[in-house]
């Protein structure tokens, strides 16, 4: 199996919608060992002049790999996912998500490098509210290995 | 108390933490995130991929190597944009039933540089496991109120 070169440019438009819960942000936040109380109790949150309870800086990720799934799922992409190395990753919050956002994510795929007998292929998420707000750019790279690497 | 713009200096160590990483905490990482990848919790399947073992989920180890900088601004909202490169993988050993660590991530966060004008800092993140850094160029942005 290869990747196909022809993915670079390619988009796949916003999905399913992703609701973010109160439990969810405290149990991601608790994941990652983090114990800020704006992740976990609303008062605080409040405090420091949020709606709601703050997720943790690499919240977004759980709505960014859901884009990146149609993707690799596609057959058309030719990605073997038992060879996927994840080599950068990159958030850009234009602002803070917080529990009762309701976010779709844009996929765009810019860029396809062949490596050696793999490839690494640059993926961006745009990730914005169902009204059109915008809230996060993520960007990440996945190295494919090729056999033997 | 939050940090003020005018009080950091480029150089300046602004904490540091050791975290401690078991099995069980990938597990828990993998629920949450929703990334099931065998090589986090299948010892057989990881070592038939090439690798030397579990290891940690990359994401894991980004997301928790930046709560030292979340508690510093006060407002985990204060970090605009983090990034990484995953450069060395996490191995984590089975020490379920004890009360070992399966792994130590260790991290130092220092201010990289300052954007006076835009009032963010650049904190640059060491993130080391059993010797080895495991990101690079893992740097925050972090906006920081000033004095007054």
């Amino acid at each position: 199996m290869s990747i196909n070169p022809d993915l670079q440019g390619r988009s796949y438009p916003a999905a399913e919608v992703y609701d973010v819960g109160r439990e969810k942000i405290r149990e991601f936040a608790q994941a990652v060992k983090a114990t800020n109380p704006a992740h976990f109790d609303v008062e605080a949150a409040k405090a420091l002049g949020h709606k709601d309870l703050v997720a943790p800086p690499t919240f977004a990720i759980i709505v960014a790999q859901r884009a990146d799934a149609q993707l690799v799922q596609d057959p058309d992409a030719g990605i073997d996912f038992s060879r996927v190395v994840h080599a950068d990753q990159r958030f850009t919050h234009h602002r803070a998500i917080v529990a009762g956002d309701r976010l779709v994510a844009e996929l765009h795929v810019d860029g396809v490098r062949a490596m050696g007998g793999g490839a690494m292929i640059t993926t961006r998420s745009e990730i914005s509210t169902v009204e059109g707000e915008k809230v996060a750019t993520t960007t990440s790279s996945i190295l494919v290995r090729g056999e033997g690497q | 108390m939050s940090p003020t713009f005018e009080e950091l200096t480029v150089g300046q160590e602004i904490d540091s933490r050791s975290i401690d990483v078991t099995r069980q905490d990938l597990v828990k990482y993998a629920g949450a995130s929703g990334d099931f990848n065998p090589i986090h919790w299948n010892e057989a399947f990881a070592t038939s991929v090439e690798l030397p073992g579990v290891i940690a989920h990359g994401m894991f180890t980004m997301g928790a190597a930046v709560q030292l900088v979340s508690d510093w601004a006060g407002d985990p909202a204060a970090v605009v944009d983090y990034q990484t490169r995953f450069t060395k993988p996490v191995l984590v050993t089975d020490t379920t039933g004890t009360s070992e660590a399966g792994a130590v991530i260790d991290v130092t966060a220092t201010v990289g540089a300052l954007d006076a004008e835009a009032r963010t800092a650049r904190i640059d993140l060491t993130v080391m496991a059993a010797g080895q850094k495991v990101l690079m160029k893992s740097q925050a942005i972090v906006k920081v109120a000033s004095a007054n």
